[in-house]
């Protein structure tokens, strides 16, 4: 008897944490609201699954206990049972599968319009470059990273010369407008992911990864590395401050561009050579 | 020995052919089992202590090792979690905790318990013990390869815990081992401890595939008469699936750990690209991190089910037998084990959805994994509908059977959310992921595994496990466990990433400090509570009560020895002849609640049997 009660408390115990948990999803600050919804549908159809057959086999429990003057029924298969049984399963499964998969298909669909950010992650931190007037980044290549090129820009591409270039593991972004994430990594795997914005991808390194969202809230959020990426993944932070586009213009013009970087150290090894002649 | 064998087979051969009956209904050859085609093997007998008990070739000696074995290794694995623990409920409580420890920590308890532990119990411990006496055969068909088997085994357990006292210690890559960063400077182990830990994967792969084959020939030719593959129990049938999948899975595994310790040894650059490491290109170049981790899950997905069948076929047996009841929908269920191993072959790339592989690839790989749902959803039905109008002791084994069904759909659900492709990229690499795992294959298996040791307890040494004990050692661990890892997703849903030695103060994880420490307090008492077993079977062992023959009135052959506990060769001077499946329990007019594999029909006459 108390056998039934426990399991039947442990399933409602169940359903009042899910209804009462101040443990849940952060608000969404991405156009990515639809994972949410896929997430409740799944609750709602997998939680009644779930609820459901541990209440059934909670009757079973109390109703069919063992009694010595009790048999059992004799009944190897119901052929009519089975399959009801299996096509209700598969539509309920094909219904979770849909909306995941329409989600899925705008997910790897990025849309024209988005401004692409090249992430760099190495062991630990990041650093990030935006394009500049052209619209193009400019191409890279992990041998040509020096003190001089921190993004390992390839010096023939005329694309690179004007890209904007983050050293710093912040970046600004602007509200409402979509983002392509071009991830690259020069070391082990990361990956760049901010749990309000839902989306995630590793950065591989050798090649180049990507996904997009839309921030759709302005303020701060952290960003965390969510691939193992060795002793220091944990301490691997940074940081995303989405903004309307007045502050996120007036931000972006006080970047430096990668002309300006090397103008800047052109002025630097000269006055060196100056000194040195002195 | 063997001459004495084959002798009496035809002697028994005759006996069933002609044999007449009174009653009625009873037609001459009514239990006409069709005679052997092959002569009976030869069976070596240890005289010494070693060769009986240490170098033994008798598979259920072999059975024995492999259980303490890995029970040993999992007691290891279990005390690695506590360390982990004490770290995301209270940290900087233990002085020793480093970064470099923790990630160590993690890594040998994710392998140890996955391949070291879950594997090597249910297929080198239960699938040694239990298949030639399922089957009828005296022993497995190759028990010398037996037995280097678990020699290999015990060496490659060696090797990993060695790596435990190698310069740098052992690897802290995670149990998913990823390169570059499992053989770069930034991950503790890089250099000795990786090395250690894929030489120890290559001595599993080969020792488990020596055992592989045994049990898939003995399967496949050394049934007795009678024993048709649809009349063998189901925890046959997971075991025998289980070990194909390992004989297909496991090579991706070796090809791995090889070429990884080429890249790390020689140089080579199979998984490795250009890096840039502390301002200086390494000499590698060309090389792709994701092939590795397509070989990985290649292997490790199926290695997830490698895990789950067995699991599938024991709890099958243990409900019906404590059920007094058929398993419902027998070939269903045989149907589904075999097309859930299939099938698992097609899903592995479900764990890089955000890997970085081709996106596109994300649709094909969802649409396979919530497939199999389907068959897996359909032996949760089934095993509750055995429990349905059945006859149900409410004895420790079947509260382990209803634990696992608790745990298993639970998490099989959870599965359903990360199987699916968008739901899975907020959710991957979180604590979701973790409390998913676990709850569906570490917990669930568990009880299965534990109901195992409690129903099959009195058969390998002739005493029953005290009850009470036992209740107090489930209702421990099964409301700890599950308190461990409900909540543990919720985590997860907040966003807070695996692997993390720190939380810091993220705005949105500090309010998970509470839940981490309660966590860590019931998976200190969870663990505590596996010892109330091992006390357990120590007195049980001295003081137990006798269990005599075929205690739980159960079917199948294994209780059907002459001696209890069964000797060196099983079957005394005849084999058995099966006339029936293993579910004939509470048939309509026989006398009792079952009706074992072994009853001719003769004997049986009035009752409605439907299935045979």
């Amino acid at each position: 008897m108390h056998v039934g009660i426990i399991f039947f408390l442990v399933i409602l115990g169940s359903v009042l944490f899910h209804i009462f948990t101040p443990w849940y999803w952060t608000d969404v600050a991405s156009n990515w609201g639809g994972m949410d919804d896929t997430i409740t549908l799944t609750f709602w159809i997998g939680g009644g699954v779930f609820i459901a057959v541990c209440l059934f086999m909670i009757y079973c429990v109390f109703r069919f206990s063992y009694k010595k003057d009790r048999k059992a029924e004799y009944k190897p298969e119901d052929k009519k049972l089975e399959k009801i049984l299996t096509w209700a399963t598969t539509l309920g499964v094909a219904a979770l599968l849909a909306p995941g998969l329409i989600i899925w298909n705008q997910y790897v669909n990025v849309p024209k319009n988005a401004i692409e950010i090249d992430v760099m992650a190495w062991q630990w931190g990041w650093q990030y470059r935006l394009p500049g007037k052209d619209g193009k980044l400019g191409t890279t290549k992990v041998v040509n990273i020096n003190d001089d090129n921190p993004f390992g820009i390839n010096l023939d591409d005329p694309f690179g010369n004007d890209d904007v270039m983050i050293q710093s593991d912040v970046i600004n972004l602007e509200n409402n407008r979509p983002v392509k994430i071009l991830l690259r990594s020069v070391d082990v795997l990361h990956n760049w992911y901010v749990p309000q914005f839902r989306a995630k991808m590793d950065a591989v390194p050798g090649i180049v990864t990507y996904y997009w969202f839309e921030p759709n809230k302005t303020g701060e959020f952290e960003v965390l590395c969510a691939e193992y990426c060795g002793v220091g993944h944990y301490a691997m932070r940074g940081g995303v401050e989405v903004q309307d586009k007045q502050d996120y213009d007036n931000w972006l013009q006080d970047q430096e561009t990668f002309s300006d970087l090397i103008a800047k150290r052109k002025i630097l090894e000269n006055e060196k050579t100056k000194l040195a002649k002195k | 020995m063997s001459e004495d064998f084959n002798d009496n087979k035809t002697i028994q051969a005759q006996s069933s052919e002609t044999i007449s009956g009174g009653g009625s209904g009873i037609t001459p050859d009514m239990d006409y089992v069709r005679p052997a085609e092959i002569g009976e093997q030869d069976l070596y007998h240890g005289h010494s202590f070693i060769t009986k008990w240490i170098f033994c070739q008798d598979a259920k000696v072999i059975g024995v090792q492999y259980f303490l074995l890995a029970t040993f290794t999992g007691i290891i694995g279990l005390i690695l979690s506590w360390l982990m623990r004490l770290q995301l409920g209270f940290p900087g409580l233990a002085p020793f905790m480093t970064a470099e420890h923790y990630y160590q920590f993690v890594t040998m308890h994710g392998m140890i318990m996955v391949v070291y532990f879950l594997t090597a119990l249910f297929l080198g411990g239960f699938g040694n013990y239990l298949i030639p006496l399922m089957v009828g055969a005296r022993d497995m068909v190759f028990p010398y390869l037996n037995m280097v088997s678990f020699w290999s085994f015990f060496v490659a357990v060696g090797v990993l815990l060695a790596s435990f006292f190698v310069p740098g210690g052992p690897t802290g890559s995670g149990w998913t081992l990823y390169p570059p960063q499992a053989i770069l400077e930034g991950t503790p182990g890089s250099g000795w401890g990786i090395m250690l830990m894929c030489i120890s994967l290559i001595l599993f792969v080969a020792g488990f595939t020596m055992g592989g084959l045994n049990y898939l020939i003995t399967v496949l030719q050394a049934r007795t008469r009678g024993m048709t593959l649809m009349r063998m129990p189901l925890t046959v049938w997971g075991i025998f699936t289980a070990t194909v999948l390992a004989m297909l899975a496991f090579p991706a595994l070796l090809v791995g750990a090889l070429m990884m310790s080429l890249d790390n040894v020689l140089g080579t650059s199979f998984f490795m690209p250009t890096i840039l490491k502390a301002g200086e290109v390494l000499e590698y170049g060309g090389g792709s991190p994701i092939l590795f981790q397509h070989l990985f899950w290649f292997f490790g997905h199926p290695e997830v089910y490698i895990v789950a069948l067995p699991a599938f076929g024991i709890i099958s047996d243990l409900i019906s037998v404590h059920a007094r009841k058929n398993i419902f929908g027998y070939r269903m269920m045989v149907w589904a084990i075999v097309g859930i191993g299939a099938l698992s072959f097609f899903v592995w790339a479900h764990h890089m959805y955000v890997s970085g592989m081709n996106p596109w690839f994300g649709f094909f790989f969802a649409t396979t994994t919530l497939i199999i749902a389907v068959p897996t959803a359909m032996k949760v039905y089934n095993w509750i509908l055995t429990l349905w109008r059945g006859n149900i002791r409410l004895n420790t084994v079947m509260l382990w059977c209803l634990g696992f069904i608790v745990t298993f759909v639970n998490g099989g659900i959870t599965g359903i959310f990360l199987g699916n492709v968008s739901v899975d990229v907020p959710l991957s690499d979180t604590y979701f992921v973790i409390a998913h795992f676990h709850m569906v294959m570490g917990i669930a298996p568990l009880m299965v595994i534990m109901g195992a040791v409690y129903h099959w307890f009195p058969l390998v040494s002739g005493r029953f496990l005290d009850e009470k004990l036992g209740k107090w050692h489930f209702w421990l661990t099964f409301l700890g466990a599950y308190s461990i890892y409900f909540p543990m997703h919720y985590l997860g849903f907040i966003g807070v990433p695996r692997r993390y030695f720190e939380m810091y103060d993220s705005p949105y994880v500090t309010s998970a400090v509470g839940m981490n420490e309660f966590i860590s307090i019931a998976a200190f008492i969870v663990g505590a509570a596996q010892f109330i077993l091992i006390y357990n079977i120590i007195k049980t062992l001295k003081t137990g009560k006798p269990a005599g023959h075929n205690p739980w009135q159960a079917c199948s052959l294994e209780w059907l020895t002459p001696s209890v506990p069964p000797e060196h060769g099983n079957w005394g001077d005849r084999l058995p002849v099966v006339h029936r499946w293993a579910y004939d329990f509470s048939v309509p007019g026989a006398k009792e609640d079952f009706i074992t594999q072994t009853t001719p029909p003769s004997e049986v006459t009035d009752t409605k049997v439907e299935k045979t």
